[in-house]
């Protein structure tokens, strides 16, 4: 871990990664996109808009994935300062907040014509919901101070609290009755997974895809951030003289 | 041609099927572009500012060196294309 603490050598394992995780992205993208919307077939009970699983499922995967990133990557900056981290913490947040919003909103568009209600207070809506609000609060305090540090610790204290978050909104369906209904695909569980391989397919493409993007997104936000903190540095030593 | 309307129809649920790969495509697509831009914006003012500052060192240094009636043209290019780089320099960080 110590190795990427150094800007200049994770600036060149990043730029060595990017053009893959960009290809890995399109190629899986259009996997998905082909099989989710035309090749699997409807469901026998949902019918075509079993097709909105292929976004739904793999963005709301993904909103726990990049908060606990976020949460590891917090922790590190805390424990050892290392500046890379508190970087890739700052980049994570935005994608994690998009991918919650992809996945409240599909799930609304789900849910009208399967619940007949395109909200429900039900504990796995209403704790992706407080994980928004955490994503949102977290990128208003790291950047609430003059003191850059300062908001990177604030943030990151707020960031490792709020995982707590994260088991809620995981176990919510399996220790709450809610109309959300529990994972179909559940490996280690002992409801295994109770998917057919057509529609496997599609949501495991998507989902790799929509992990190639968080990689891609990621490297370049840490690429940015570096970027900008050196031209802080150099205007501070301009002003200084 | 009614396969592909009936493909655009998805069963009568298009109104929801749709907008939910719409709300993806925008919003990923969106922070996609967002990030990308920065990126390049950022690492530009960087190249125009490390330029601007290792111009204007290697100006003082050949100064210091010696030599003189040195052309000072270069450093003033450098100050001008700082201050094109800092056009925010002015007020509170």
């Amino acid at each position: 871990m110590h190795r990427f603490a150094n800007p200049t050598r994770f600036l060149r394992i990043a730029n060595a990664i990017l053009p893959w995780s960009a290809a890995v992205m399109a190629l899986s993208l259009g996997v998905g996109l082909v099989y989710g919307l035309v090749l699997s077939p409807p469901d026998y009970q949902q019918g075509e808009t079993v097709r909105i699983m292929y976004v739904h499922v793999p963005s709301s995967w993904m909103t726990l994935f990049v908060y606990t990133a976020m949460a590891i990557a917090s922790f590190v900056y805390l424990v050892w300062k290392h500046p890379v981290a508190d970087l890739a913490a700052r980049a994570s947040a935005p994608v994690g907040a998009a991918f919650t919003v992809i996945s409240l909103s599909t799930g609304a568009l789900w849910g009208k014509p399967m619940w007949g209600a395109w909200w429900v207070w039900d504990a796995r809506l209403t704790s992706v919901l407080i994980l928004l609000f955490l994503y949102l609060g977290y990128m208003a305090l790291a950047n609430a101070f003059d003191d850059r540090q300062r908001g990177s610790r604030a943030a990151a204290i707020l960031a490792l609290v709020g995982w707590v978050n994260i088991p809620i909104i995981k176990f919510s369906v399996d220790w709450w009755n809610t109309l959300h209904q529990p994972a179909s695909v559940n490996p280690v569980g002992e409801s295994g997974i109770s998917i057919d391989a057509s529609m496997l397919v599609p949501l495991f493409a998507m989902a790799i895809a929509f992990k190639a993007y968080y990689v891609t997104t990621l490297l370049m936000g840490i690429r940015r951030e570096i970027a900008a903190a050196k031209v802080r540095t150099l205007r501070l030593a301009e002003v200084q003289g | 041609m009614e396969q592909l309307i009936a493909f655009f129809d998805m069963g009568g649920y298009a109104g929801f099927v749709w907008p939910s790969y719409g709300v993806a495509a925008v919003v990923m697509g969106g922070l996609f572009v967002a990030v990308w831009r920065g990126l390049r914006h950022d690492e530009r003012v960087l190249a125009r500012l490390q330029a601007a500052t290792g111009g204007r060192r290697r100006v003082r240094a050949a100064e210091e060196s010696g030599s003189r009636g040195i052309d000072t043209g270069g450093a003033r290019m450098a100050d001008q294309a700082a201050a094109r780089a800092t056009p925010d320099s002015g007020g509170p960080a």
